[in-house]
């Protein structure tokens, strides 16, 4: 498989088989990551960072995974600082950036404009975050941590929980898991459901899903992927409060649970999961913000072409 | 009888069955006025024919391609491209909607990177053409009201 000068957009832009490689690729960097052992695959090699939207995560995974393997870095953390702000274009900051690296990691508030800079740029781009678009890392990682987790990402029940009308993540992970043809069941309020069409989507694949609106049930669970319920979705906060509470994971809802549920969350979290959770066995959500690092270092190598 | 509503053309190329008011979007559509600075052009507008009103553009002296033309299938599906040669119909092709549909829609979500200042054209991908749908190729909405989009 050859991912040398692929941008990495989409996750729909993969098949299930080079999903598996990266995964394998980023098994394999578990090591480096951690810090055990050394690198220096990537001498020599620049990343550009371009956040033109803060992160935290993703953009210091993404240095880290740079860094781990003997690479450099260069950018910046937020556009204040940036020509951006004088007016330039992003294509314009693309094609800038491209002549001083060799890979460009970029976040920016606009739909569409990772795969518009893809258009502009000879080296590969990757998108960090496209506004309420795509997220492929993200996406990645949490197949990676679920693969980790449970051994395999086939077979498992997974219940994908929160607001899931708005997240478009967790619309790629409904379909990345609908690659693999895993069980699904998606709770949310009423009006925070999955979209027709991703149910469709995932339906149409092969994937068996049921829908909810609570959290009853949870004994049958395998994953539980948790994410934020945003206090702007709801014009009456007591009405976002009464519903926010309704879902939130505490020890009284893990009662039932199995013994090797796990609980993912892309962080940052608000209240969703009461601290007391992560004192648990059942708590993922650290480890997985950690797997972000493996995974962008397979990325990374494999768009460099210095894996294979 | 032949019908003639506009004055007839040795050479070139008559675009008929347009819908009625829609003829100089489908000039604009076609870059036309710039491309062929010294084409004469005529247009009729509201010619009521034997399907009811409809516009008429004929071009002379240039035979349209097939892909120069298809643009036009958003705002003027039913359409027929008559090439004339001697004062004669010689060719009669219909509009057909392309693959890719390039700087005439305008993606209706305002978060769209299309919707900037960045130095692109918008860009939709058919997913299916009866009925039609089609996918904006930097943000994936798919818009429903496609005609109120056509800029
Ligand atoms: N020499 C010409 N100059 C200008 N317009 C012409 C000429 N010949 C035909 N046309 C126009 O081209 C169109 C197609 O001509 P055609 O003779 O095929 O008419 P038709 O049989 O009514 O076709 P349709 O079924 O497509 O309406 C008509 O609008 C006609 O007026
Ligand atoms: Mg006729
Ligand atoms: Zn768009």
């Amino acid at each position: 498989m050859n991912f040398k000068g692929r941008d990495v957009i989409s996750i729909k832009d993969f098949s299930r088989e080079e999903i598996l490689y990266i995964l394998d690729v980023a098994e394999k960097m578990l090591p480096i990551a951690e810090g055990k052992k050394k690198s220096n695959l990537l001498n020599g090699y620049i990343m550009a960072s371009l956040f033109f939207e803060p992160s935290t995560r993703t953009r210091l995974s993404f240095e880290a995974a740079m860094k781990r393997l003997g690479g450099n870095v260069i950018g910046f953390a937020q556009p204040g600082t940036t020509s951006l702000q004088k007016g330039e274009t992003l294509a314009d900051t693309i094609k800038t950036a491209e002549s001083y690296c060799d890979v460009i990691v970029m976040r920016h508030p606009k739909e569409g404009s990772a795969r518009m800079a893809a258009k502009f740029a000879s080296v590969p781009i990757i998108n960090g975050g496209d506004g309420a678009g795509h997220h492929p890392t993200q996406c990645l990682l949490d197949l990676f941590t679920i693969r980790k987790e449970k051994g395999q990402i086939e077979g498992n029940r997974v219940a994908l929980l929160g607001d899931l009308k708005y997240g478009r993540t967790v619309h790629s992970l409904a379909y990345a898991l609908a690659l693999f043809k895993v069980d699904m069941v998606f709770i949310s309020p009423p009006e925070l459901q999955m979209p027709k069409e991703v149910i469709e989507e995932c339906r149409e694949m092969g994937a068996n899903i049921t829908i909810k609106n609570s959290l009853e049930g949870l004994d049958e669970i395998d994953v539980l992927y948790v994410t934020r319920i945003q206090k702007e979705r709801f014009p009456d906060p007591e009405e976002y409060k009464k519903v926010a509470g309704s879902y939130r994971i505490d020890l009284k809802t893990l009662e039932n649970v199995k013994e090797d549920m796990i609980i993912m969350h892309p962080l940052p979290r608000v209240d969703e999961i009461s601290p007391e959770v992560d004192e648990t066995k059942h708590a993922a959500y650290f480890r997985q913000t950690f797997n972000g690092v493996p995974v962008r270092m397979a990325l990374l190598a494999l768009v460099l072409g210095e894996i294979k | 009888m032949k019908e003639l509503k506009v004055q007839p053309i040795k050479d070139g190329t008559v675009i008929d069955h347009i819908p009625p008011g829609n003829a100089f979007k489908v000039l604009k559509i076609l870059g036309i006025t710039e491309s062929l600075p010294d084409s004469v052009i005529s247009i009729a507008i509201n010619v009521v024919g034997k399907r009811g009103k409809k516009d008429i553009v004929k071009i002379e002296n240039r035979e349209l391609k097939a892909e120069e033309v298809d643009k036009i299938a958003l705002i003027a599906p039913n359409a027929t491209i008559n090439i004339i040669r001697n004062y004669e119909v010689v060719e009669k092709r219909r509009v057909e909607v392309p693959d890719e549909i390039v700087g005439i829609v305008k993606c209706p979500n305002p978060n769209c990177i299309s919707n900037t200042k960045e130095p692109i054209k918008t860009r939709f991908i058919v997913k299916s053409r009866q009925p039609l749908k089609i996918k904006c190729y930097y943000c994936e909405r798919e818009p429903e009201d496609i005609s109120s989009l056509i800029m």
